[in-house]
């Protein structure tokens, strides 16, 4: 286990490498001069040029990368000027909201979506298996940002169970922010059930075809036992893989959720500074989300080698 | 151009009898697709807001994009079919040319992602040196939660639909590039393209005779599956502001408005919402029945 760890840790260095690179040249993406167009049709040439300087776009490209790569692995992402702080300190300051969404999504997903899909592949073909299986089909396509409007019209405009939208800590006050939680982890997590249901579903059924199963089956045991007590556990590995994806697709939807929700999280942070023009922020926010994403597939795959001892040994 | 392209993916299909074959096979794969329930409604569907699409300026009752601030938030009815936004613009019409821009940035970078990889996928199949590099890239690319990255090409280039198209090709090109790369490095072992290798035919001319026709089934589905994130992602991009220019009507940015008014006018973004999930919904259909027509492998499991 331990070297199988070490080797997948070396194998995320050139990851790593690649992704920091790319969210270098974001930057250097910008149509004309990236500079003039951070501080607006106002600024004077002598503010460009010092700012130039003070970003180091004046030096050769290589030597940017260079200090670039320096400044990452010393854990400095820059400093913002509009919030007037380092970035690290601002995406520190937003990173609760989006974790806590994140995982209250992840939670409805599984929560929907294995049961689901193990009901639908005990019983395949059935009517359940159909209603399901419609549900995650239309799961699939319906967009979760536009399901949050209608979540918002539907429980806080007309009901008035719930707020439409704002966040509370749950370190200060547990029961205001699980209210404003329900609805962006429901619009947020239900589009990732139907992924995990239709994926469970099809592994369900590829170990109900094993012959250990039907060993089960021959000595008589009911389709319940065989399903649930035999065939459950080796279903779901699989399903552990999927929730790796489904992480980072969560990361990515919380973006749009939060700006639906209006939660002060990392997804309202990059768009705001998007529209500052503060470019470090939004380098900072992709860079840190998508070293999470590397980070949780590397835990994922971890636990996958840990329930599946077979992985280990490719 | 289904009956023949389709033909060809029949896996390790001869040289010889292709010919032969093809008629006969067309026929056989034509008549499957067309008794896949999957296929059938998500082909209807998605050929319903083709001709939304192309016909946008014939059925549309209002300018799309004219401001009427004298009839802001009026509910449906006879005037407005689906009721007018903030603005006073028609929602009908907004919706139909808003398809326009869906279904040319879902077109556009299906296509794109299609020929890049394409090209990344056959020069990382062959040449093994680079393959090491290209694949690094690839996995960094894919390193990124997919809506994340096409938000910071977005906050660079600014708003504008070929910068969608653009953002969103580099977001889902790698998929595609290694599709295609799976494919070459398993065909490449195969008899059949050793022995074409042995008469000495030319590298490119394996890849096009040889490699990609048995790939043109895999990237079809894969497509597909692109057009419908493409679509969404374009929707979602808007809606947060970084897509399209607000200006232009597109099904996200008309969200977005209905966003401000969901007290008082539900209906400003149910309607192009509705849209947006039809059109995900033919995509997933068709890439599902694709799929299963294609890959007899599949079909088995029902």
């Amino acid at each position: 286990m331990t070297s199988y760890l070490v080797r997948r840790l070396f194998a995320l260095l050139p990851v790593m490498a690649v992704v920091v690179t790319i969210v270098f040249f974001i930057i250097h993406l910008i149509p004309g001069d990236p500079v003039s167009v951070m501080l607006g049709p106002d600024a004077t040439i002598a503010q460009i040029d010092e700012t130039r300087r003070a970003l180091g776009l004046d030096r050769p490209i290589h030597e940017q990368l260079a200090k670039f790569y320096a400044r990452i692995l010393r854990g400095d992402l820059g400093r913002s000027y509009f919030l007037d702080r380092p970035v690290t300190t601002a995406l520190w300051e937003r990173a609760e909201p989006t974790i806590v969404l994140t995982l209250f999504a992840l939670f409805v997903a599984v929560a929907i979506g294995v049961p689901s899909g193990i009901v639908a592949a005990a019983y395949p073909g059935s009517m359940w298996d159909r209603i399901l299986m419609l549900g995650a089909l239309l799961g699939v396509c319906i967009p979760g940002f536009w399901l949050s409007l209608n979540f918002i019209y539907l429980f806080a405009v007309r009901l008035g169970w719930l707020p439409a939208a704002g966040y509370a800590s749950f370190f200060t006050d547990p029961v205001a922010a699980f209210r404003y939680m329900v609805l962006p982890a429901v619009s947020l997590g239900f589009n990732q059930s139907a992924l995990i249901a239709r994926i469970s579903r099809s592994c369900m059924l590829e170990v109900l075809q094993q012959d250990y199963i039907r060993t089960a089956r021959a000595k008589g045991l009911s389709q319940r036992t065989v399903v649930y007590v035999h065939a459950f556990r080796n279903a779901l590995v699989p399903v552990v893989a999927v929730i790796g994806i489904t992480m980072a697709i969560l990361i990515g939807g919380a973006v749009v959720t939060e700006i639906v929700f209006n939660i002060p999280g990392l997804g309202r942070l990059i768009i705001s500074a998007i529209l500052r023009r503060d470019y470090p922020v939004v380098q900072g926010v992709v860079l840190v989300t998508a070293a999470t994403y590397v980070l949780i597939n590397l835990l994922v795959d971890m636990v996958y080698a840990f329930i599946d001892p077979r992985i280990r040994y490719d | 151009m289904t009956e023949a392209t389709l033909a060809k993916v029949l896996p390790e299909a001869p040289e010889v009898a292709a010919a032969a074959d093809l008629r006969a096979g067309g026929v056989r794969w034509y008549r499957r697709l067309l008794r896949n329930r999957n296929v059938v409604i998500g082909a209807a569907i998605f050929l319903l807001l083709v001709l939304a699409a192309a016909l946008a300026g014939a059925l549309s009752t209002h300018n799309p994009t004219r401001l009427y601030p004298a009839n802001r938030l009026k509910p449906p009815g006879v005037e407005n079919y689906l009721g007018t936004d903030e603005f006073g613009r028609d929602v009908y019409s907004l919706v139909l040319h808003g398809a326009r821009i869906s279904l040319v940035v879902g077109g556009v970078t299906m296509l794109f992602t299609s020929l890049g990889g394409i090209v990344i996928g056959l020069i990382a199949g062959y040449y093994r040196r680079l393959d090491i590099v290209i694949m690094r890239v690839m996995d960094g690319l894919m390193a990124f939660p997919a809506i994340l990255l096409a938000i910071a090409l977005m906050a660079a280039r600014g708003p504008g639909v070929w910068n969608v198209i653009f953002a969103l090709s580099v977001v889902y090109m790698p998929r595609t590039a290694m599709l295609i790369r799976s494919t070459v490095l398993s065909l490449r072992e195969l008899d059949y393209v050793q022995a074409a290798r042995a008469l000495g035919r030319h590298d490119l001319a394996i890849a096009f005779r040889h490699i990609l026709p048995n790939c043109v089934g895999p990237m079809l589905v894969q497509g597909t599956f692109i057009f419908a994130y493409a679509v969404l992602a374009e929707a979602i991009l808007g809606f947060l502001g970084v897509g399209v220019p607000p200006y232009v009507p597109s099904w996200g940015n008309v969200i977005a408005s209905g966003k401000n008014v969901i007290r008082e006018a539900f209906w400003v973004s149910l309607f192009p919402g509705i849209a947006l999930t039809l059109a995900g919904l033919s995509l997933n259909l068709l890439g599902d029945g694709l799929r299963d027509t294609l890959d007899p492998r599949l079909r088995v499991q029902g």
